[in-house]
C-alpha cells in the first residue's frame, strides 16, 4: 500500500472540505473494496477521510411508504434489522448474501452504491424498487443514478448519506454466486411496486453494470410467473466474458435466476 | 503517523504508527501479536480474523486507525490462564486442524458466530457462516464438528449459569 493520511472529521460540512480541498483524497466508509484495491496498489489516495462513525450517515427509519438507510449502515446492520426485515423482507436477505459475515460487518451500503461494482448486489435492489439516493447536495432517483459500471451520477466529492427504499407489493431476488468471492455472476431482482408497476434488475451480467430488463418486466406485468419470463433471453453481447463464466452462459443465467426471483416473491 | 489508542484482549496500549499501518500489521508487527495471521492479499482467507468491539472483522483489511478507541480481541485473548476457551477445546477434541495456519481465524469466526446463532445452529448455517475462511487443508469436516460441539456446549453453559 502507498502511503496516505488518516482524517476522521467529526461532521458530514468537515468531510466534505477535507475531499473539496484535495482531489486525490478519498472517502473511506467500510473499507471492504477500498482497502483491497489500494493493497494491490490499484489506487493511491493522498488522504482517507473516514465517514463510517458520522451520525448523519447512520439509522434505518420505516414509514407506511419506504424504508430509509444510511450511507454508512453495515450490510449486517441491514441483515439483521428487525424494520427492513418486516418492511422488505427480499433487501434484508440480500444483505445478508453478501460477501461474508467480516465483509458484511465492515461494508456498508453507501460504499457498494458509490463503487457500482458490476457484480454487486445492492445496485440490484436499489434500481428494482426504484430507490432515491440522497446525497448532501441533492436527490437522485435510480434510474438516473447507475451510469455504467464503476460509474455513478456522484460528482467529485459528493456524499451518498442515505438511501430512500420505497416498499413494494413483493419483491424476490435471486442471484448465482461466483463461490470463492460471492459476488453475483449474475443477480435478479424483480418488484410490484405499491402503484402496480412491475420492475426487473439484472446485476452481475452486464457490460454496463446493472440494467433493467425491460421485456421481463412487460412480460411480469401481463403475467407473474416463472413461467412468463423463461423464455426471455438477453441479449449476449451486451453480457460480462470472463474466466468465470462467457457471455452466452451468463445470459442463460439471468433467464434462470428471474425465474427464481419471480417464485421467491410469490413465497 | 497517527495516534492509535485501543484496548487489544483488554489491555489499554496507545502507539504511533504510519496511517496506513492495517490493523493485522499492528497486532502482529508492532505489539508482536503473531497469533493473528496472514493468508492472502484479497480480502478472501479469513486467517486474520480477529474481534473489534465485538464482532469478526478481517484485520487485513482494516486501518489501525480505523479501530482507535475500539477493544480488539485476538486469539492470544481467548484462553483464560492455561484454561482453553470452549471454541478451542471443541477444535482440539475434533481435530479441527491439520496444519493449523487458518486456525486461530477460524476460531475468532466460530466464536463470533456461536454469539450470533446460539446452541441450536444446524450444519449448513455453520457452512454459510465460515465461508469467509478459507482451510488449505480441506479440513472443513472437522472444524464443522468443532463448532457445533463448541454452540452445543455454549447451550449447556449457559444453562447452568441460570
Ligand atoms: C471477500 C469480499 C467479498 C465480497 N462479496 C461481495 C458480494 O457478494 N456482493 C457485493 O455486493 N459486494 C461484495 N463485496 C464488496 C463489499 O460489499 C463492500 O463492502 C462494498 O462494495 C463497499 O463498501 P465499503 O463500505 O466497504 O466501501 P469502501 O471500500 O470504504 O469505499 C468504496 C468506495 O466508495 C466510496 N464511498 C464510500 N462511502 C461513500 C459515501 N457514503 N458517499 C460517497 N462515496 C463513498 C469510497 O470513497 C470508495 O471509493 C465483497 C468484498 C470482499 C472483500
Ligand atoms: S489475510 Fe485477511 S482475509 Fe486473507
Amino acid at each position: 500500500m502507498y502511503e496516505t493520511s488518516y482524517k476522521r472529521p467529526a461532521s458530514l460540512a468537515e468531510a466534505a472540505a477535507i475531499i473539496a480541498a484535495d482531489d486525490e483524497a478519498k472517502f473511506l466508509a467500510g473499507g471492504q473494496t477500498l482497502l483491497p484495491t489500494m493493497k494491490q496498489r490499484l489506487a493511491a489516495p493522498s488522504q482517507l477521510v473516514d465517514i463510517a462513525r458520522l451520525a448523519e450517515l447512520k439509522g434505518i427509519s420505516v414509514s407506511s411508504e419506504a424504508v430509509t438507510i444510511g450511507a454508512a449502515m453495515t450490510h449486517y446492520s441491514i441483515a439483521s434489522s428487525p424494520e427492513v426485515q418486516g418492511a422488505i423482507p427480499t433487501l434484508a436477505k440480500l444483505a445478508s448474501g453478501i460477501g461474508d459475515p467480516q465483509v458484511r460487518h465492515r461494508g456498508t451500503l453507501g460504499g457498494s452504491l458509490a463503487n457500482n461494482d458490476p457484480s454487486a448486489d445492492y445496485p440490484a435492489a436499489v434500481l428494482a424498487l426504484g430507490a432515491t439516493l440522497v446525497t448532501d447536495r441533492r436527490e437522485i432517483a435510480a434510474d438516473d443514478y447507475f451510469q455504467g459500471m464503476f460509474t455513478t451520477a456522484l460528482e467529485e466529492g459528493e456524499i451518498l448519506v442515505r438511501v430512500v427504499f420505497p416498499i413494494p407489493r413483493k419483491a424476490g431476488y435471486s442471484k448465482f454466486l461466483n463461490p470463492a468471492s460471492r459476488y453475483a455472476m449474475a443477480g435478479v431482482f424483480v418488484a410490484t411496486l405499491a402503484d402496480g408497476a412491475v420492475r426487473v434488475a439484472v446485476t452481475g451480467a452486464g457490460q454496463g453494470g446493472v440494467f433493467r430488463a425491460t421485456a421481463m418486466e412487460e412480460a411480469l406485468g401481463d403475467n407473474w410467473s416463472a413461467d412468463a419470463v423463461a423464455g426471455i433471453k438477453v441479449d449476449p453481447s451486451d453480457m460480462l466474458s470472463d474466466i468465470h463464466g462467457d457471455a452466452a452462459y451468463r445470459a442463460n443465467l439471468v433467464s434462470v435466476m428471474a425465474k427464481r426471483a419471480v417464485v421467491a416473491a410469490a413465497g | 503517523m497517527v495516534s492509535v489508542s485501543l484496548t487489544v484482549n483488554g489491555k489499554a496500549v496507545t502507539r504511533e504508527v504510519e496511517d496506513r499501518t492495517l490493523l493485522v500489521g499492528f497486532l502482529r508487527e508492532t505489539l508482536g501479536l503473531t497469533g493473528t495471521h496472514v493468508g492472502c492479499d484479497t480480502s478472501q482467507c479469513g486467517a486474520c480474523v480477529v474481534h473489534v468491539d465485538g464482532v469478526a472483522v478481517k484485520s487485513c483489511t482494516m486501518l489501525a486507525a480505523q479501530a482507535d478507541g475500539c477493544a480488539v480481541l485476538t486469539i492470544e485473548g481467548l484462553a483464560q490462564g492455561d484454561q482453553l476457551h470452549p471454541v478451542q477445546a471443541a477444535f482440539r477434541e475434533h481435530h479441527g486442524l491439520q496444519c493449523g495456519f487458518c486456525t486461530p481465524g477460524m476460531i475468532m469466526a466460530a466464536v463470533d458466530i456461536i454469539r450470533r446463532h446460539g446452541p441450536g445452529i444446524d450444519e449448513t448455517t455453520i457452512r454459510h457462516e465460515l465461508e469467509g475462511n478459507i482451510c488449505r487443508c480441506t479440513g472443513y469436516h472437522n472444524i464443522v464438528k468443532a463448532v457445533k460441539a463448541a454452540a452445543e456446549q455454549s447451550g449447556g453453559m449457559a444453562e447452568a449459569a441460570e
